[in-house]
């Protein structure tokens, strides 16, 4: 095939690109995700982080544990990305990175209040809820279940809320 | 490997798993451009099992498979943890922490989770209705109101300067607060511990 120079070539080399993408994230290329949540799993459990007393302890400050676990894990995530963002490191499909800001209102406050209830009383977010389940505390199932209608029942009313 | 085995199954230290758990931030961009974040896997679930015509769960969740595909990881994380990585020894409480339970009524500090309250048993109880239904309803509602929870604004927020993270952040603790100082014996009492 005679190519002449900045064109057909490149626009094969995009359009293979783009597929590339594509295919990177669909089948069994999304595995790659379960394993990353397999380790996670692995992380919360050995490292106790699952446990109802371990959220007791934090909200009694009657230990640095929790502080400790979610302020390293802070300080790595913070300088990773600062890291990505300096060097313009790439997905490993070669897409560009891009974080989307988070916007404010007042659903972080009030939401954020009433999480925070909920996650004294369960001794989980819904990370833990998942890990607690797996570690064998089936009855956590009903906590898990009623997070979803939780969540439902704020999608069905989300409108009316205030922001 | 069976030294190996003994050594990894010790619990794990704060500096230890929290630079791990921070590694997933990077890990999960790296590989797909992904925002860490778990609580959104609650709304996937109810997009695809109910959405019930409401404006809130339409969207096109299969763009966020990669997304239930983690959790369904965390929860196979947490079973090959328990059955070949298991703590040889119970859990380390705070000493202060467990007079103050030991007040509220709570007497076995064996495993992660209290058994007295998180059993089959407690289900059609007042323990249950609270710890496990009113509790797991405030943790659903509270973090989609909120826009996410630990992992996706205290960790993932945080970690690229987003300031509403740390309002939300702020929020999570003093609704933990309040709830642990002053609701939960009242609570206690009233379910019967």
């Amino acid at each position: 095939m005679l190519l002449k120079e900045n064109d057909t070539l490149a626009v094969d080399k995009n359009t293979d690109l783009t597929a590339n993408v594509k295919q990177g994230e669909r089948g069994l290329f999304l595995l790659k995700y379960l394993f990353v949540g397999i380790v996670f799993g692995i992380i919360f459990v050995k490292g106790e982080i699952i446990s109802w007393f371990r959220i007791q302890e934090m909200f009694r400050f009657q230990s640095f544990f929790m502080y400790g676990v979610i302020g390293s894990a802070i300080l790595v995530g913070m300088v990773s990305i600062q890291l990505i963002k300096r060097f313009s490191i790439k997905t490993i499909n070669g897409q560009a990175i891009k974080i989307a800001d988070k916007k404010f209102n007042k659903g972080q406050i009030y939401g954020g209040f009433i999480f925070g209830l909920g996650w004294a009383i369960t001794g989980a977010c819904p990370g833990p809820l998942f890990a607690q389940i797996g570690t064998g505390f089936s009855v956590v199932i009903v906590s898990f279940l009623s997070a979803v209608a939780g969540t439902w029942v704020y999608g069905r009313f989300a409108e009316k809320l205030p922001k | 490997m069976n030294e190996f085995l003994n050594w990894v199954s010790q619990p794990w230290p704060w500096y230890i798993a929290g630079p791990m758990i921070g590694l997933t931030v990077p890990i999960l961009l790296l590989l797909g451009n992904r925002s860490f974040g778990i609580s959104s896997s609650l709304r996937h679930i109810c997009a695809v099992c109910v959405p019930a015509k409401i404006p809130f769960f339409q969207y096109n969740w299969k763009e966020e498979t990669w997304n239930l595909l983690f959790v369904t990881g965390i929860l196979l994380g947490g079973v090959i943890a328990a059955m070949f990585l298991s703590n040889p020894e119970t859990i380390v409480i705070a000493e202060s922490t467990q007079r103050d339970l030991k007040a509220l009524g709570i007497t076995n500090f064996q495993n992660l989770l209290p058994a007295e309250i998180f059993s089959w048993e407690n289900l059609f109880t007042l323990k249950g209705l609270f710890f496990f239904v009113i509790g797991g309803f405030l943790v659903g509602f509270g973090t989609r109101y909120a826009g996410g929870c630990t992992s996706g604004h205290a960790i993932m927020g945080i970690s690229n300067l987003q300031w509403p993270s740390v309002v939300a952040t702020m929020f999570f603790m003093i609704g933990g607060l309040v709830m642990t100082h002053f609701l939960m014996p009242f609570i206690m009492n009233w379910v019967g511990f």
